[in-house]
């Protein structure tokens, strides 16, 4: 009688089916869901709570559009028809998803944990650089499955150096990640395009701009079956499946969930804050580097100078959205490689900057918090993750539930 | 106005027609919560100048009934007048401006912000908007409460029974016409609860209404006009002004447990706790209650504590050499006012805080192990317990369900949890044979312990405390919110692991609560221990000497 509304097996529907006694330990949001009158009802609210804001996102982009003179049903009439219906463009789409689902496996890990990660994109890039300046090293002396396997190693471990700071200033004195995180994006940034412009460059005549030496396209990640799509999707769908179920059904998960809902509690229940800190951090930036990894072994090839996708704070509303579930993430994901990769060929066809897609993604971000501002205001339960994300910021003061 | 009174007793003072309005009344109230009718038709009303006891088991709804009256909780059926009005009240905000004041169960403040910032926050309507005058107003009103209050020291840093005086004051701060307390005085000494008394009788004389929720009946007795007693969601049954003047204790006691329990009360008939509150009431030594003592004469150490000190800031008084000697079956009992440095120094046993000098030894038959070094959960797997008084702070995780917290300790262990992938049906199972065996009134296993009423919610930590066969258990306020039926229950079983051996240290404000179960009572003030007194005759009054000299010191 007294399911929580978000538990796991309730927003997700196939997480393995294993009685009801599932529900004992669903750690799944931060606010605990009370008994609701039906399950099927409840997530359904989920599911209208996550999506409006994406669907507002696009309607206003629709709007805009107008505005601007465009069609608007031509134009998500392009997106649709590109990213969906033809075989390439479908393709792409997954490709686009892989380095998507590992830094949203990154991002759970940590925002589960209620540590703020969002230094992503120079976890991201520099565990690029490197792949890209030493993958080209190893290829000529060890075959090629090994070098790919070192250098996604290799990828996943910068990443995680990449946080060793901000996690150890949070963990032993208490400093603000957020900050930290971002600034260390700043120079990781910065240093990547230093490796790119320095030790891994190449000389290549052919080329306007400095960039390391190109991996042969038979060296890259191998594809699956007779399709262009690599098998970096399969390793971000483990990637966030992984996670999921670790934090979802295991005792590790569970310290982080601890963790991140009441860090007195964890102190008191003596898990060590400090290293569950540390490694929190670390897991994060692994799977961040690992996407930049598979980025780049996957669909690059090489790393140009001042090349920097910023991927991470894309991810950020979807996995808010997602509410840190890796089902709902894989939705959401897939969501957003559609938006994006139909988007490249609409905008263009428009005559509109690629960059429109960006505009569309602020939306979903502006939406996802004024709906949740809203839900809030009308005393309904809005985002949980919105609010301990506004509560760390200092934005929003949480609210403890009457006894 | 007509009282749907479903209880067996005569309480003809609550219908007699009164000249007053009430300046709050509650009509047909009726609340659910999933799986709970918390309030199922509740009337009531309260007048200017009484004081309305509520009482009631754990989870009988008190609280859920008060908080609708505040505003944090709406009515699902039923009607709230307030001065005669029908009132609709919205959020505490509006409580407060309609002179309801409530002082909740546990810590409302912003554990970052400083006392006077709590204050002020609390009246950001612009009533008071310099500091200098609220600094006078919580003068004024710590001055009434007969408390002293550091307006900038960090509410966080407070020890609970600081945080309750704050608390109080920050109800009284907008001019309140009606003062709720749930349960002010389970963090107050005997002494901080004669203050709190003599308070509510000046709030009674400026004609304030006052509802009080307690566990305590000799407090209902006390400060009560009129009593009303919950049981699950129901009216049970009132005791009107004339009751309570034409009964005696012993009868009103008895009346009220009956209401409180129904027909479970019988096994309650004659439980120490309940006579020695009457004793208390009337004069007697209670500590000749404590006949299940033991002597610790030849046994030998569970838990040395040599020399611990930890400096003192601007929030604690630190700790200063203190030693202690802790005998295997032995319950020692920590008397003092709340925040001289209990907290300080179960934390310190407990590893979750280093002490500046000292070692803490845990002793088993011949070998003896220092833990001083080891972190928390080393120190638990060694048998070394520690039950928080702050079941929110740090007690429980509010979102997940009973059995998580019930495992906060124990995670990734057999059986719950097989190499790291959790166990629900072992899980599942161990939850629902405690909340059998600790009576957890709860819907079902996987209700978020953050719902559970304060009481339910101490029985859990309790258990969590109790289970996997402890050796050294360090209670802070063991019965804090329990109801009588359950404070027995607990004295029980910590009484019964003391005779199987294991050591407890029992950290609490109500002295009755030591005299009744501690083999030795130590005393703290400031940090100190500054006597250890034998249990028995004679000891209560020693113990007051120690509290007293250091007060005077
Ligand atoms: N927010 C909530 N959600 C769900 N159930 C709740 C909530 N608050 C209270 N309850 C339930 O309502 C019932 C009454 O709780 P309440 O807190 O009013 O009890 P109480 O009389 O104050 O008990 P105690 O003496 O232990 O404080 C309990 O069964 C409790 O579990
Ligand atoms: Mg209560």
């Amino acid at each position: 009688m007294s399911d929580s509304p978000d538990n796991p097996s309730a927003s997700e529907p196939d997480a393995g089916g294993s009685g009801p006694t599932q529900r004992t330990a669903t750690i799944d949001r931060p606010e605990g869901g009370s008994a609701g009158p039906s399950r099927v009802r409840q997530l359904l609210a989920t599911v209208t709570q996550s999506l409006t804001p994406m669907v507002l996102a696009v309607i206003a982009g629709g709007i805009l559009l107008a505005l601007m003179g465009r069609d608007p049903i031509e134009f998500y009439g392009t997106v649709v028809d590109r990213a969906i219906f033809s075989e390439s463009g479908r393709q792409e789409t997954i490709i686009r998803m892989a380095p998507l689902l590992l830094i949203a496996a990154g991002l759970i890990v940590a925002f589960r944990a209620n540590i703020w990660n969002l230094g992503m994109d120079g976890q991201f890039l520099l565990a690029v650089a490197f792949t890209a300046g030493v993958a080209p090293m190893l290829m000529p002396t060890l075959p090629r499955w090994l070098v790919l396997t070192l250098v996604l190693m290799l990828g996943g471990i910068i990443g995680a150096a990449w946080t060793v700071i901000p996690a150890l200033m949070k963990a032993y004195y208490g400093l603000n990640e957020i900050i930290t995180t971002l600034m260390m994006t700043f120079i990781g940034v910065n240093v990547a395009n230093v490796l790119v412009k320095g030790p891994f460059y190449e000389e290549d005549p052919g080329r306007a701009f400095p960039a390391t030496p190109v991996i042969e396209v038979a060296d890259r990640l191998p594809r699956l079956f007779d399709t262009s799509i690599h098998i970096g999707i399969l390793i971000g769908l483990i990637g966030i499946l992984v996670v999921h179920y670790l934090m979802t059904r295991t005792s590790i998960g569970l310290r982080l969930n601890i963790l991140g809902a009441s860090p007195r509690a964890a102190h008191h229940a003596g898990l060590g804050v400090a290293k569950l800190t540390l490694l929190t951090f670390l897991v994060s930036g692994f799977l961040i580097g690992l996407g930049g990894s598979v980025e780049l072994l996957g669909v690059q090839g090489y790393m140009r100078a001042d090349w920097d996708p910023a991927l991470g704070l894309l991810v950020v509303p979807l996995v808010f959205l997602a509410k840190m579930n890796g089902w709902a993430s894989i939705a959401f994901v897939a969501l957003f490689a559609v938006l994006a990769n139909g988007g490249e060929l609409a905008t263009r066809d428009a005559g509109l900057p690629n960059d429109f897609i960006l505009f569309i993604v602020a939306l979903i971000l502006i939406f996802m918090t004024v709906t949740d501002y809203l839900a809030v205001r009308r005393g309904g339960k809005g985002n949980p993750w919105i609010a301990r994300f506004l509560a760390s910021v200092g934005l929003r003061r949480e609210g403890r539930d009457a006894e | 106005m007509t009282y749907q009174n479903p209880a067996q007793t005569g309480t003809e003072g609550q219908f007699e027609p009164s000249e007053r309005t009430p300046v709050v009344e509650l009509q047909g109230i009726t609340k659910r919560f999933p799986g709970v009718l918390a309030n199922d038709d509740i009337h009531l009303a309260v007048e200017p100048g009484e004081v309305l006891c509520l009482l009631g088991e754990n989870g009988a709804g008190k609280s859920t009934l008060m908080s609708i009256l505040s505003g944090m909780q709406s009515p699902d059926e039923g009607a709230i007048y307030v001065n005669g009005e029908q009132t609709v009240i919205a959020d505490p905000r509006q409580a407060l401006d309609l002179g309801i004041g409530m002082v909740y169960q546990h810590s409302t403040l912003v554990p970052t912000l400083s006392v006077i910032e709590n204050l002020m926050l609390g009246a950001s309507e612009k009533l008071i908007l310099d500091a200098s005058e609220a600094r006078e107003r919580l003068e004024q009103l710590a001055g009434m409460l007969g408390a002293e209050v550091d307006p900038h020291a960090r509410a966080g840093d407070l020890a609970l029974g600081q945080q309750q005086v704050v608390e109080i004051i920050k109800a009284l701060w907008k001019g309140t016409t009606v003062l709720i307390l749930d349960e002010p005085t389970s963090m107050l000494t005997p002494r901080g609860i004669d203050e709190l008394a003599k308070m509510i009788d000046s709030l009674k004389e400026h004609g304030l209404a006052v509802i009080f929720i307690t566990h305590k009946l000799h407090e209902a007795l006390r400060m009560g006009d009129g009593v009303c007693v919950l049981r699950q969601g129901r009216v049970a049954g009132r005791l009107s002004a004339d009751d309570l003047r034409s009964l005696d204790n012993d009868q009103l006691q008895e009346r009220i447990v009956s209401l409180m329990f129904g027909d479970e009360s019988g096994e309650l008939a004659g439980v120490a706790e309940l006579s020695a509150e009457v004793r208390h009431e009337s004069g007697h030594d209670p500590s000749a209650a404590g006949s299940g003592r033991r002597q610790h004469a030849e046994t030998a150490t569970a838990l040395r504590i040599r020399g611990v000190s930890l400096a003192p800031v601007a929030s604690s008084h630190g700790l200063h050499d203190i030693d202690l000697e802790l005998y295997q079956g032995e319950i020692l009992g920590v008397a003092g006012v709340d925040g001289n440095g209990q907290r300080e120094l179960a934390e310190v046993i407990a590893g979750q805080r280093d002490a500046d000098t000292g070692a803490i030894v845990l002793h088993d038959g011949a070998t003896e192990r220092e833990v001083t070094g080891l972190g928390i959960s080393s120190r638990q797997r060694l048998g070394l317990r520690y039950l928080t008084d702050e079941r929110h702070g740090e007690g429980t995780v509010r979102t997940m369900p009973i059995g998580l917290n019930l495992l906060l300790k124990r995670i990734g262990q057999e059986p719950f949890w097989k190499r790291g992938a959790v166990q629900n049906a072992a899980i599942r199972s161990y939850t629902e044979s405690v909340i059998e065996a600790f009576d957890v009134r709860a819907p079902g296993p996987d209700t978020p312990i953050g719902k559970l009423s304060g009481g339910n919610m101490q029985k859990v930590l309790l258990a969590r405390e109790l289970a996997f066969e402890p050796r050294v258990v360090v209670y802070n306020k063991p019965t804090y919110g329990l109801d009588v039926r359950t404070t027995q229950a607990v004295r029980l079983r910590i009484r019964e692991q003391a005779e199987r051996g294991v050591a407890a240290l029992v950290m609490s404000t109500s002295l009755d609560e030591l005299l009744e179960i501690s083999d030795r009572i130590a005393v703290m003030s400031r940090g100190r221990v500054v006597g250890v007194v034998e249990n028995g005759p004679g000891a209560e009054e020693r113990i007051g000497e120690y509290m007293v000299g250091e007060v005077a010191a």
